[in-house]
């Protein structure tokens, strides 16, 4: 039986195949990026089904008891059940509580590091694509922006919106994007003044198609550096938020605010409260970046050209 | 190993040496300013209190004690006479007398910008009049039964040292010359601050040649450095570390009763359109539920005082209705703190008209109390158990300061930290706010009951020790009666010490270094 | 060069304007300091009359004015909290924190660089791929917690590193700094520590990504093909080609350390500028707050000064006219 299909490769000639395929295809290749893969998307079934297996909503006051307080793991609860990672001061499950906040945490961490990334390399690329003038402006916005306290920001945030998750995205991307914008401005600067850019401009191309298709698929790999790094950041920068308290609602913890929580625990050996959370915060941030590292060196244009 | 032994052998041994040298103190207090008449904060004035005296001191149970004034007595309600002690020198030699401390009360307004002047404790004070140079009287405006309690505030600066003296001049260590029981040698508050013992101190001499006061504002860096045997005193233990602490054979906790309250703020000014308040669907109530006594009650009922200082203060505060600790001046022993009664709080919340609950949220701080977050969280589950559901939100003392200032929140913990007795507590917490008598200042529920003010005047303008104390009982009697405020528990002050040292506590939150002695 | 350098300073004015703008709302909005600072003892009257010398009563637009007249002669008020010139208070802990800074970027480019180099070129070997993984607990760890963790194994448990503050100084320049003296090394040596770890890991990265990103470009394989010596290629072909990120990220790091090293500086208990802008910021000291930023202000438009005159020297194609 023969296939008409000319994209069967096994009678079609060898042709180029869409990106996003050839670079799923050479990432595939790497074991410990599927691996990564793997423990990511087992996180995020974790986070969205995790709620329904737990024994405790650690976000109902109703379910806990402060005098179930700092238990250490494998105590019994009052209702039965069994704190496997022990409880914080507030008697909460921390089982239930690093699956709750797990979720928040990724979340939060997801969601402002790509948001600040998309944001942070369109205006970067941009500015250094039309220079003069805007690029200037772009760049004294940046250096506005990075002198600015995130605390002072976050406070902003918490005074004028109040507290919530999303608030705290928010504060995350205000804070990052700089970041992203000032390292794609750096890169595509080089980039631009290279041939083949010139030569598009000579063709007439437009001026969207030159940004988007030539500019940032070669100003990726330091960026998808910068964005693994960054997302880990948005996670730990949260905790740290959480610890000055301005994070996250300190009746709905993530991770960080579990550790913070915890931190004051360290000294008198209660280690559980800071260390289970701080461990899911670990391997989280592992993950990402296992995934971040090949994922940059197969998008790696030049190699595969 | 041996490294091992050898660090644990000198660790022995490092208390021994700091006896024949001096004194490390890391204290958790933020000493902003090194003018003892700039700004009136618990740290500052610890700090001056080491450098300068004053007319009246007093012992680790704010009771008074003679100062600078050997004696004093009241000639007539208006007239306080203060006999002065003599042959007492400034650490530059320069002879104290009457006429400094008229200089000083002149001082005292005249510092430009302070956030908290002084002139608070001078309140009242009309003229003052040198009888002879160890004589001084005070005249006052209106009765001031507890002025020299309020003395007790007042660092006494040389008249002639200090004419030009600025703020800046006391920062930069020229100005810090005073009568104490130590001199200033270097150093400032970001860098730490050197002191020496001062051969001539008028009063018991100080046990230690020299004094290194650092300040360490993070708790487990405080605690750490204790630990790690930088330090041989710490304060403000977190009560988290406390257990750590006890653990160590070569350290020592001590706790003392203090004298700050910590209590739930009620919204009392709103009758209508209440904020943070709603009903169990989320839909805003019509009436302040708090504006009922009956509720008020419920809530404080729900709540588990004994669990509050057992188990989130880890055993560092004691449940408390009134302003006062026991064995303080004004204590009522009658009124103990009632054991949690939630089927009694449901009960009467039904007998007000809400026998499904409603919801609150209840505000605080989240960095400025110990365990402030905690406490809050804790109250939520037990507001949450009698049908109160309750959302906590704890915030940076900055914007929480600010909102509950502005009478924003339903419900928030708020604090009062008494000096000795628990007239000005009452009358600036909860007095009806009124500018013209300088009542009820920080009166952020707009509690107002006018038998309550009538009896709270009438009681502090009372110039019988013996008969004001039994008119502030009755005055906090009726305040329990009516639970304006729901008081929760008195923090205990907590310091560690190393072996070696020894160390009694103050029921103030002072740690001087002039407390603290060798132990034999 | 000079209109652009004159035109770069004229811009970094509007931004400190900018900024102090930004600087009156956020604290108007964030609360009043006058709740805050004002103590609990002083009644209502009292309370007015600081509040007037705080030139708080007046509406916000004539303090920002009576603020922006000051400034021009130099002034930027006095701390509502120290009762001293903002400036002042800033300065005086300055050296702190800057020598926390280098410090921290002198041992994370130490590090960083050959660390980054080596997995850069073998990327598949052991150690690279340890070196990398063991970067990730560099930047998935808070601070807060790294810096408690090290204060108790080398301080509390081996005692070989004090837990806390600066320690004994010595002069420099008529300045105190801790790096002269030995006891002063010892005090900075865990909070170093503790802020080289992330940035250990990230300058590795980012020259392991630039490595990975030059080797197969055609320069390096014609520099190859002609025979020139390995050490060469990389150190002059590789490297050089590599550093204008590395650069600007080095760049921003090294702001971001002198900004707002908060909390390191506070379980530390270094004396610095993080520690103080937090406090200023939890007090709503405005003065302290408004002078801090336009130092930081000036700070990062240095760096990026300084990081765009680098890109020059690093790609001759990068020219400062088009900045």
């Amino acid at each position: 039986m023969t296939s008409l299909d000319p994209s069967d490769s096994d009678i079609a000639p060898p042709r180029s195949r869409s990106p996003a395929r050839r670079i799923w295809r050479a990432f595939v290749g790497s074991r410990l990026a599927v691996t990564g893969l793997g423990v990511l998307l087992g996180l995020i079934l974790l986070a969205v089904f995790g709620p329904l297996v737990v024994p405790q909503d650690p976000y109902d006051l109703m379910q806990l008891d402060v005098l179930d307080g700092q238990l250490s793991p494998g105590s019994p609860s009052a209702a039965g059940y069994t704190y496997w990672l022990g409880t914080d001061d507030q008697g909460r499950d921390m089982l239930s509580g690093i699956v709750y906040g797990l979720r928040t945490s990724l979340m939060v961490g997801v969601v402002s590091a790509l948001a600040a990334a998309i944001l942070g390399t369109s205006i970067g690329i941009f500015a250094a694509y039309r220079g003069g003038r805007i690029e200037a402006l772009v760049m004294r916005v940046i250096d506005l922006q990075l002198s600015f306290p995130t605390i002072l920001i976050a406070l902003m945030i918490l005074a004028v919106l109040g507290r919530g998750v999303m608030n705290v995205v928010l504060a995350l991307v205000i804070v990052e994007w700089a970041t992203y914008a000032r390292v794609a401005r750096s890169v595509a600067m080089v980039e631009r003044r290279k041939e083949y850019i010139e030569a598009e401009e000579c063709l007439v191309i437009p001026r969207w198609r030159i940004l988007f298709q030539h500019l940032l698929p070669n100003c990726l790999p330091p960026l998808i550096v910068i964005a693994t790094v960054q997302t880990g950041r948005a996670i730990t920068l949260e905790a740290t938020l959480s610890f000055l308290g301005i994070g996250v609602p300190i009746t709905e913890p993530s991770l960080g605010l579990l550790i913070a929580n915890g931190y004051q625990y360290l000294l008198s050996g209660k280690y559980w409260i800071s260390l289970y959370p701080g461990l899911m915060l670990l391997v989280i941030i592992l993950a990402i970046n296992l995934v971040g590292d090949h994922l940059r060196d197969v998008i790696n244009v030049r190699r595969l050209q | 190993m041996k490294k091992f032994l050898l660090t644990s052998v000198l660790a022995v041994l490092a208390p021994v040496l700091a006896q024949a040298q001096g004194l490390t103190m890391g204290l958790g207090g933020n000493v902003t300013s090194l003018d003892p008449h700039y700004h009136s904060a618990g740290p500052n004035s610890a700090f001056a209190y080491t450098i300068f005296s004053r007319l009246t001191e007093t012992d680790e149970n704010s009771r008074v004690l003679p100062g600078l004034a050997e004696s004093w007595k009241m000639i007539d309600p208006l007239t306080w006479e203060f006999r002065l002690r003599k042959g007492v020198k400034f650490h530059n030699g320069n002879d104290f007398t009457a006429e400094d401390v008229v200089f000083t009360f002149a001082r005292i307004p005249r510092v430009v910008n302070s956030p908290g002047p002084y002139t608070s404790y001078l309140r009242g004070i009309s003229a003052t009049e040198i009888v002879d140079p160890y004589t001084l009287r005070i005249k006052t405006e209106y009765p001031v039964p507890i002025l020299p309690l309020m003395m007790h505030n007042i660092a006494i600066l040389d008249s002639a040292t200090h004419a030009n003296a600025t703020t800046e001049d006391f920062n930069a260590g020229r100005a810090l010359i005073g009568t104490g029981p130590f001199r200033y040698v270097s150093g400032s508050t970001n860098a730490g601050i050197k002191l020496a013992r001062n051969k001539d101190f008028w009063g018991p001499a100080p046990d230690w040649e020299s004094v290194d006061y650092r300040i360490i504002t993070n708790s487990a860096a405080r605690t750490a450095a204790f630990l790690a045997g930088d330090v041989d005193l710490i304060d403000q233990v977190a009560s988290a570390d406390v257990p750590r602490i006890s653990q160590n054979a070569n350290a020592k906790v001590v706790s003392k009763v203090g004298l700050r309250l910590m209590y739930i703020n009620l919204d009392n000014a709103r009758t209508k359109d209440p904020v943070f308040l709603t009903d169990n669907a989320g839909k805003p109530l019509a009436t302040n539920p708090l504006k009922d006594v009956r509720v008020r009650k419920a809530l404080s009922l729900a709540i588990d005082r004994q669990v509050l200082a057992d188990r989130v203060m880890d055993g560092t505060a004691i449940p408390s209705m009134q302003y006062m600790p026991p064995d303080a001046y004004g204590f009522a022993k009658d009124l103990a703190p009632s054991s949690a009664d939630p089927a009694g709080a449901k009960k009467l919340l039904a007998e007000a008209g809400y026998p499904e609950g409603f919801r609150i949220t209840l505000h605080g701080s989240n960095d400025r109390f110990p365990n402030d977050a905690r406490v809050l969280q804790a109250i939520g589950q037990m507001w949450t158990r009698i049908g109160v559901r309750t959302a906590v939100d704890a915030m940076p003392y900055g914007p929480f300061q600010s909102r509950a200032s502005a009478q924003e929140f339903a419900a928030f913990l708020g604090t009062w930290g008494s000096s000795g007795e628990p007239g000005i507590g009452m009358t600036n917490t909860l007095a009806t706010f009124d500018k013209a008598k300088g009542t009820g200042s920080i009166n952020r529920g707009r509690y107002s009951n006018p038998a309550f003010d009538q009896a709270l005047a009438a009681a502090t303008s009372e110039m019988d020790d013996a008969k004001r104390e039994a008119m502030l009982q009755d005055v906090t009697r009726m305040l329990v009666a009516d639970m304006p405020i729901l008081p929760l528990y008195i923090q205990k002050n907590v310091w560690a010490v190393k072996k070696g040292f020894s160390y009694a506590g103050r029921a103030d939150e002072a740690s001087m270094p002039q407390d603290v002695h060798p132990s034999r | 060069m000079l209109a652009w350098f004159a035109r770069r300073i004229v811009q970094s004015l509007i931004v400190v304007v900018a900024m102090t703008i930004i600087v009156f709302l956020a604290v108007n909005v964030i609360g009043d300091p006058a709740a805050i600072l004002i103590s609990p003892d002083a009644n209502q009257i009292e309370r007015e009359r600081i509040i007037a010398q705080l030139g708080l009563d007046q509406p916000l637009w004539r303090q920002y004015f009576s603020f922006l007249a000051g400034a021009l002669q130099g002034n930027f008020g006095n701390s509502f909290v120290y009762g001293m010139p903002a400036l002042q208070v800033i300065l005086e802990r300055m050296p702190a924190t800057i020598e926390l800074a280098i410090g921290t970027m002198i041992v994370s480019l130490l590090f960083g660089v050959p660390l980054g180099l080596y997995t850069g070129l073998h990327p598949e070997s052991l150690p690279a791929k340890i070196a990398m993984s063991g970067s990730i607990i560099g930047f998935s760890v808070p601070v807060f917690w790294l810096g408690l963790i090290l204060i108790l194994i080398f301080s509390v448990q081996f005692g070989w590193f004090p837990a806390g503050g600066r320690g004994e100084t010595g002069q420099l320049f008529g300045i105190e700094w801790s790096f002269m003296t030995g006891n002063g090394l010892r005090h900075l040596a865990l909070p170093v520590m503790t802020l080289a770890i992330f940035k250990i890991s990230l300058v590795m990265r980012m020259v392991r990504a630039g490595v990975r990103d030059v080797l197969p470009q055609e320069y390096v394989k014609f520099a190859r093909a002609k025979g020139l010596k390995r050490p060469r290629i990389l150190y002059v072909h590789v490297l050089k080609n590599i550093m204008i990120p590395v650069v600007t990220i080095i760049g921003l790091e090294f702001g971001s350390l002198i900004a707002f090293s908060v909390v390191t500086e506070s379980i530390f208990a270094w004396p610095g500028m993080g520690k103080l802008i937090i406090d200023s910021i939890n007090m709503l000291d405005r003065p302290m707050i408004v002078a801090y930023l336009i130092i930081i202000v000036f700070l990062f438009v240095a760096i990026n000064l300084i990081v765009d005159i680098l890109y020059t020297l690093l790609d001759p194609r990068v020219r400062l006219s088009s900045f």
